[in-house]
């Protein structure tokens, strides 16, 4: 089965926020809640980059280990998911995510957290595939459907990769060669211990 | 109809002239690398990348959001080190270590007699107040401390027993109650500092009592002491200053980033962790000593009425000065005083 990964080839992003403006739509996310986002590093300066980052669904995923309640899982395609009904908000997963993607809604009193919540590859969650209450805690299910996460199918300049990991890995080094240059598969180490080598 | 196709034909190949020097040279210089490229082996590694940015991956987001500027933290990976492992490792070693030090000294010592025996006289020792102030912060550190063990080692211990939705509803009330009992808890500490702190002074007789281990492992070996003797002035400094460094790091984890970045949140769980650690370690070694370790001992945050033997061997000089105090005022008699 194919392995889904991310991959954000910086030389493309225009920084047009479309990923990020594409899941919250699809997923209804709420506000102050970003399940994707685009960092720009060096703006204004020369070596000027933009990188579209969100989960990037990590085979020793750091999340999994540290949750007090044991709430994550991972598919069999790859995916890190977890479940909203055991998790308690209590933010470990953000202290140990090395790229800041889970979020919580701001509930109740003090700063205190509401259920975790996070990119889930357009894969929904322990509910039952496509249903309404996998929706109103997950988001749509577009895997279940059959197609990709919408990110990366409407990235304008397919900066933005997702996929099985092979094949987008495969479509980088391609650009790679051609222009002669990569651009670092932003994560990639991290996430996957695995570099989208040239 | 001959003519127009001839003036095509012409602009056609006029096109060509123009735009073959430009396609040719375009094929035969490569594009030159942007301000972006990384060159050179090994260019996707991320280590090269960081390396080039010097490590400062801070960006600008358009969002609200400013934490999520961070575009990589590898910071979380050593977070997690220690949270699933030096934490583990560290409160289980100190924390069944104490334990089997207390059952070794239950069994070499004993539990520690009144020498001379109970007498039938009782003073007071700890008024309304003071007990008061006790066994407030006794009763949050409990649960503070239990749902706290539970964040460390509930996963690989009650999890497997209760099953996921069980404890994961067991987890969540515990973090309120860790939540919300730590008002109280910090209210405790700030009476008890008010009430002892005078009691609680380091002074030369300290030196004296931990010279001889306050006569811990020796029999009939008492050194005098005041209100309090060294070991509880240390358990007074260590609540009051631990338990004060951890109310002051948990109240920084209930309000995330409210005064810090992720690294600082990720210290502050650290500091919590290993503090409260320390300190449930020094409270079991309090708890003993106050209940089955040493006969007599307990009546002194029980009824607050404390057996006159037992603090003539453990309180010598306090006795004498509640004695000179109290003069005519008789030490009550019998183990309570009658009702009115």
């Amino acid at each position: 089965m194919a392995r889904m990964k991310f991959l954000c080839d910086a030389e493309r992003c225009i920084e047009c926020n479309a990923c990020v403006t594409a899941c919250k739509n699809e997923h209804e996310v709420p506000w102050g809640i970003n399940r994707r986002r685009v960092v720009t590093l060096n703006d204004g300066k020369p070596g000027e980059r933009s990188i579209s980052m969100a989960c990037m669904h990590c085979t020793d995923a750091p999340c999994m280990a540290v949750c007090p309640v044991d709430c994550f899982y991972k598919t069999a395609e790859g995916v890190v998911l977890h479940s909203k009904d055991l998790c308690i908000g209590c933010g470990y997963c953000f202290y140990a995510c090395p790229f800041g993607a889970p979020q919580y809604p701001q509930v109740g009193n003090f700063g205190s957290r509401g259920k975790m919540d996070k990119c889930t590859f357009c894969a929904g969650g322990p509910e039952d595939d496509m249903t309404p209450a996998e929706y109103s805690k997950y988001g749509a299910n577009r895997l279940a459907e059959g197609k990709l996460p919408l990110c990366a199918e409407m990235c304008s300049t397919k900066a933005l990769l997702a996929g099985d990991g092979d094949i987008i890995a495969d479509i980088y080094k391609e650009r790679v060669v051609r222009r002669g240059y990569g651009s670092g598969a932003w994560g990639w180490s991290t996430a996957y211990k695995d570099k989208a080598s040239v | 109809m001959s003519m127009n196709f001839g003036r095509v034909l012409r602009l056609l190949s006029l096109t060509l002239a123009l735009l073959l020097p430009a396609v040719v040279s375009f094929a035969q210089t490569p594009v030159p690398p942007g301000p972006n490229a990384l060159t050179g082996p090994g260019v996707t590694n991320d280590q090269l990348l960081f390396q080039q940015l010097q490590g400062d991956l801070h960006g600008r987001v358009s969002i609200p959001d400013q934490k999520s500027a961070m575009l990589i933290q590898p910071e979380g990976r050593e977070w997690r080190e220690f949270r699933n492992g030096a934490l583990k490792t560290v409160s289980a070693v100190v924390l069944l270590g104490m334990v089997a030090a207390l059952v070794v000294f239950y069994v070499v010592r004993g539990k520690i007699r009144i020498d001379a025996g109970p007498s039938r006289n009782r003073i007071r020792r700890f008024n309304g107040l003071e007990r008061f102030a006790h066994w407030i912060t006794a009763a949050r550190f409990l649960v503070l401390a239990l749902t706290g063990l539970n964040l460390v080692f509930g996963r690989w211990l009650l999890l497997p027993l209760l099953g996921p939705e069980t404890f994961a509803t067991l987890t969540v009330y515990g973090k309120l109650a860790h939540n919300f009992l730590s008002f109280p808890f910090v209210l405790g500490i700030v009476l008890m500092l008010l009430i002892w702190v005078r009691h609680n002074i380091p002074n030369g007789g300290d030196l004296a009592w931990i010279k001889v281990a306050g006569g811990l492992f020796a029999k009939g070996n008492h050194p005098p002491a005041k209100k309090f003797n060294a070991g509880q002035k240390l358990i007074f400094w260590m609540v009051v200053l631990g338990g004060g460094v951890v109310a002051a790091s948990g109240y920084m984890l209930l309000f995330p980033f409210y005064l810090t970045d992720v690294a600082g949140m990720q210290l502050a769980h650290l500091v919590h962790a290993v503090l409260s650690v320390l300190l449930i370690a020094g409270i079991i070694s309090h708890i003993y000593i106050g209940s089955v370790g040493m006969e007599g001992a307990f009546d002194a945050m029980g009824s607050g009425q404390v057996d006159v033997n037992w603090a003539r061997e453990h309180h010598s000089l306090w006795l004498e000065e509640e004695l000179r105090k109290g003069e005519g005022k008789a030490p009550a008699v019998g183990r309570r005083l009658p009702a009115e």
